[in-house]
């Protein structure tokens, strides 16, 4: 079912000529408690890359991943996908730090995901298997999906994700636990759906995992948005003092 | 004392030999029992778990609703039944008082609630944990409530021992709208009650092991279902 156009949302798209970006975010304000803690964020990313959001424990990364998507609505400002401001579920798919899988086998896991996702029934087997086959799970296709490593979980989880086949896929520090073989093994199956055209944001605080997968960053401090900078150059030069603080390795307050 | 361990003497022959009479009432009471329990679990789970995820007015006042039924009085609810289904009551016409229908009926009516009520609160904590990830899948409600209820399969194996332990022990309802006949609506409980009247102890202590056994046995059973399910992190 196609989804209503706002008229503003349709008119901007047509004044800046181009592709409406995958995710835009405007003068959003999100409080808890009396606390904005998402302050005033606007930003708008592109349809394809990888973007990574750092910046300090409290900065709004995870809330900021919560609004893109559309797992939480915003107290003030506007959240557009796509140019539109209805949540596009089936086109987004969010992995989380800690893994939620199901009390099932992998195999059921993803089965569940594909139904979810409104696969048909007939395509359901065959997109089984290359999910299993994309990450490496054909050995634990039948173990109960919650007594596997930290690493498995998590590569279940990201496959689960990528069931969605999402134009957007939001990740929230999904190699936060992990020891560097499973982190690898991570990156690449994220480096692989930046390639097959998906939209990556991902939230990480692990400097050298920004430099292997950002295209640009953006770097959040105090519910807002302190710098969008192209990834080099970012770790390179930051533009904001706050950036430069956060690579320097100072406390932020 | 002489007399309760002739009781016992006389009750462990009973059992031993496989007591015609003794084998019908036992059947019975499995029969009802386990009818009572499957129509509360089919009724009492999904509205369990629709009280845990719903949000709609008069939620509150429904869960604290339901939570009370849990104690309802077994002889009030046998009573409720019999007017219901006698001669002149509403549902007279299907003449289904002193049957073991009724006898399912009046058990379910107390047992649905407590499968309900303990429901709900499996399937709220499993909520809390899966709701941002079906949120995010774009999961409806019902798939929301079925992702639930069927990961929650283990433990909710607890709500249905719970309803099994009241319907098996419970004595007053059956009583009343099956009225304890001999051969058609006589089951452990209600025999009990009237061979102790009569003075026949062995029958009555021989029931009474019996019923201690089977309730033994069938939450064992499930028990270890739960053990080993828990094992594999399937609960």
């Amino acid at each position: 079912m196609p989804e209503p156009i706002s008229r503003a949302s349709h008119l901007s798209v047509i004044e800046a000529g181009v592709k409406p970006p995958a995710v835009a975010l405007h003068d959003v304000v999100l409080e808890r408690r009396g606390k904005a803690l998402v302050d005033g964020l606007t930003l708008s990313l592109s349809t394809s890359g990888t973007t990574v959001l750092m910046g300090p424990n409290g900065a709004g990364k995870s809330l900021t991943l919560r609004l893109m998507a559309g797992l939480i609505a915003p107290d003030e400002g506007r959240v557009r996908w796509n140019g539109v401001e209805t949540t596009p579920s089936q086109s987004v798919a969010l992995v989380f730090q800690k893994p939620v899988l199901l009390r099932r086998s992998v195999r059921a896991n993803l089965k569940h995901a594909l139904k979810t996702y409104g696969v048909s029934r007939i395509e359901r087997p065959r997109r089984l298997e290359k999910l299993l086959e994309m990450g490496e799970l054909e050995n634990l296709a039948d173990r109960p999906a919650r007594v596997l490593s930290g690493g498995e979980q998590q590569r279940v989880a990201l496959v689960r994700a990528l069931a969605a086949r999402p134009k957007l896929l939001l990740l929230d520090e999904p190699t936060a636990s992990l020891d560097p073989q499973a982190t690898a093994a991570i990156e690449s199956l994220i480096r692989m759906a930046a390639q097959n055209g998906a939209k990556i944001v991902l939230v990480t605080h692990d400097r050298g995992q920004a430099q292997r997968l950002a295209d640009e960053i953006v770097f959040l401090n105090h519910g807002q948005v302190a710098e969008v900078t192209p990834a080099q150059r970012f770790f390179d030069a930051p533009q904001s003092q706050e950036g430069r603080d956060y690579l320097d390795g100072h406390l932020l307050l | 004392m002489q007399d309760f361990g002739a009781a016992f003497g006389e009750a462990f022959a009973l059992i031993a030999g496989l007591d015609a009479g003794l084998m019908e009432i036992i059947g019975l009471s499995m029969r009802v029992t386990f009818s009572a329990v499957l129509i509360a679990c089919v009724i009492g789970l999904p509205l369990g778990a629709v009280l845990a995820v719903g949000r709609f007015p008069g939620r509150h006042i429904l869960v604290v609703l339901v939570s009370a039924l849990m104690g309802l009085p077994p002889v009030v609810v046998g009573l409720a039944v019999y007017l219901m289904l006698s001669a002149a009551g509403p549902l007279g016409v299907l003449q289904l008082l002193y049957t073991p229908t009724a006898m399912i009926i009046a058990q379910a009516i107390l047992v649905t609630p407590i499968i309900a009520s303990l429901t709900r609160q499996v399937i709220d904590d499993l909520h809390g944990e899966y709701d941002e990830l079906l949120r995010s899948m774009g999961a409806n409600r019902v798939g929301m409530i079925a992702t639930l209820l069927w990961d929650a399969r283990y433990s909710l194996l607890t709500a249905a021992l719970a309803g099994l332990g009241r319907a098996l022990a419970e004595v007053g309802a059956v009583m009343i709208v099956g009225g304890n006949i001999n051969h058609v609506t006589r089951v452990m409980t209600t025999a009990i009650a009237l061979e102790t009247s009569k003075g026949a102890l062995a029958l009555a202590l021989g029931l009474g092991i019996i019923l201690v056994g089977l309730s033994i046995l069938v939450n064992a059973g499930l028990m270890g279902l739960r053990k080993s399910a828990e094992r594999l992190a399937y609960a």
